[in-house]
């Protein structure tokens, strides 16, 4: 974990409440995709945690960003040049050193970020995953151009039908059966409906929680796994199919 | 240069300032940012007889100029703490540790001290009756001044270290509680705990937190905390760490002047995981503007007959 400064770059608007920021500062405490950081608001009590999206060792930060309150409002509304308070490199990111041959990357809604950046990483080491995100319909989509320059097999699922196929990830994920293993991001109920299929051997989940400090100190993020009490923020994000108590 | 040094019940600080039980973990998080050696001391998180899981999620609510916590006490339970987090304290830090314990009965109470008695780093012994996140316990004790006199007594007959007890401003008369515990044998006061609140999301209509009620921290209660510290100041004859809201250097001394020896800080590392070494950084320039050249003379400063 490091704390330092970071300078808004540029924010784009991508849908009508999903934005993708790029900030520019220390990022060498970044070490694996499906970290986060946690940025500090002015007149805000809590940091806002947000997901790393993509990074490069020059200092490039991408996030991308739900609006959801009014701080996650003031943090997309950061005129460039703006300087934030950034601890970075929280939590444990994915391990992509467990992926398998046939892995799926399976992301709903604002749960698609840190995907990109592990597909990314995941083609770096020689393995090409198939890319499943999921969204509530077409206007709410996201990034597809992103993930296509990927060059992964890429599918889409809406819940109205407007893109793609008609429903969840979990169904694009019965339509690729041979995919053994997941890397997940998205809401509880996702994750939850993924963690039922028996198709996955194993996986990585990533979880979301209202979090105190971020670094492990307060345990206000605390959930129960087979392994006794994790922290999300300093144990996780990411926890194992395997250790996962719903 | 300006004397930091303060005394608790007969026990040396390097300086008054004290990370606050449950922000501090026992110390591991912030070992990996800077030197713990440069604190007073700090109180590791409040530690029960047996181990506890805590509240369920959400348990963290952020407030204007605060935040609402409901973790419930999660902690290893003492026999771990005793076996594991002693000897790694050690290796962390060297100087005086305050052990925060918690407890459902008076046994449990004095059971947990005394599994400390072999501890000699544990220097102060800060008894929680005023958890306001776990049911049947916690702050029951301390709403009334009998039962924390109880405790007070059950404590201080299984230990020989300083016993101070840290108490609940949810009560009608702080004051009364602290007399309560100090006639009971007390050897200092430490105030206060979190204040009871509560936040509704309007989208769901239901309280943002598992637990539905929280403790309140953070800027938002300082004048509350220096308020009730001022009235124990008045009340007992007995040293008191001042505990609430304290986020800088200047906060430190306002917080002495109401009475405190020893300052300790709490939500204050959660935003800023620095808080307390920026805190100690900025201490002798403080002093400095206010013309005093040992920090311990503050305590009790605003009080004039």
């Amino acid at each position: 974990m490091k704390r330092s400064l970071f300078t808004m770059e540029h924010a784009r608007q991508l849908t009508s409440d999903t934005y993708e920021l790029v900030l520019s500062g220390d990022t060498s405490a970044i070490t694996a995709p499906g970290q986060f950081v946690n940025i500090e608001l002015p007149g805000r009590f809590l940091r806002r945690p947000i997901s790393v999206c993509n990074w490069t060792e020059e200092g490039a930060l991408m996030l991308l960003v739900k609006v959801v309150g009014d701080g996650t409002r003031q943090l997309v509304r950061c005129v460039p040049g703006t300087e934030l308070d950034v601890l970075s490199g929280l939590g444990n990111g994915f391990d992509l050193t467990q992926a398998g041959q046939r892995p799926i990357l399976l992301g709903g809604g604002i749960g698609i970020a840190p995907l990109y950046g592990l597909a990314l990483r995941m083609l770096d080491a020689g393995c090409t995953p198939t890319v499943g995100l999921g969204f509530r319909s077409q206007a709410d989509a996201f990034y597809l151009q992103e993930f296509a320059a990927l060059g992964c097999r890429l599918l889409v699922a809406t819940e109205d039908g407007s893109l793609g196929t008609r429903g969840f990830v979990t169904d694009i994920a019965r339509n690729v059966p041979e995919c053994d293993y997941v890397f997940c991001c998205g809401p509880t109920a996702m994750l939850k409906a993924i963690h039922a299929l028996p198709q996955f051997i194993s996986g990585q989940f990533s979880f979301e929680a209202r979090m105190g400090c971020g670094f492990g100190a307060c345990v206000g993020c605390s959930v129960p796994t087979v392994h006794g009490t994790k922290r999300v923020c300093k144990d996780g994000p990411i926890l194992f199919k395997e250790e996962i108590v719903w | 240069m300006v004397d930091l040094s303060v005394s608790l019940a007969g026990v040396s600080l390097k300086n008054p300032v004290i990370p606050a039980s449950g922000t501090f973990g026992y110390g591991r998080e912030y070992a990996e940012l800077y030197d713990l050696n440069i604190l007073g001391s700090f109180s590791w998180k409040g530690t029960t007889g047996e181990p506890r899981l805590g509240n369920p999620q959400p348990r963290i609510a952020e407030t204007e100029g605060g935040m609402l916590n409901a973790v419930g006490l999660q902690n290893p339970g003492i026999d771990a703490v005793v076996a594991e987090e002693v000897p790694h304290i050690a290796q962390l830090f060297q100087g005086p540790v305050i052990a925060n314990i918690g407890g459902f009965s008076l046994e449990e109470y004095a059971d947990n001290c005394r599994k400390l008695e072999g501890c000699p780093q544990v220097a102060i012994l800060e008894v929680n009756i005023s958890c306001p996140n776990v049911h049947a316990g916690g702050q029951n004790f301390g709403s009334d001044p009998k039962s924390a006199a109880a405790v007070t007594r059950a404590v201080k007959a299984a230990t020989k270290k300083p016993v101070f007890m840290k108490l609940s401003p949810n009560v009608t008369d702080i004051a009364d509680i602290a007399r309560a515990c100090a006639d009971a044998g007390a050897d200092g006061i430490c105030l206060i705990n979190t204040l009871l609140g509560m936040r509704i999301d309007l989208k769901t209509r239901r309280p943002l937190l598992a637990n539905r009620t929280g403790g309140l921290s953070g800027p938002a209660v300082f004048p509350v905390a220096v308020r009730m510290v001022w009235d124990v100041y008045e009340a007992v004859r007995l040293p008191i760490i001042g505990c609430g809201g304290v986020s800088s250097a200047r906060d430190v001394c306002e917080m002495m002047l109401a009475g405190a020896s020893a300052v300790e800080i709490g939500a204050a590392n959660l935003r800023d995981p620095y808080a307390c070494k920026t805190i100690i950084e900025g201490l002798p320039a403080v002093c400095a503007q206010l013309g005093v050249s040992k920090i311990s003379e503050l305590t009790g400063g605003a009080h004039h007959d």
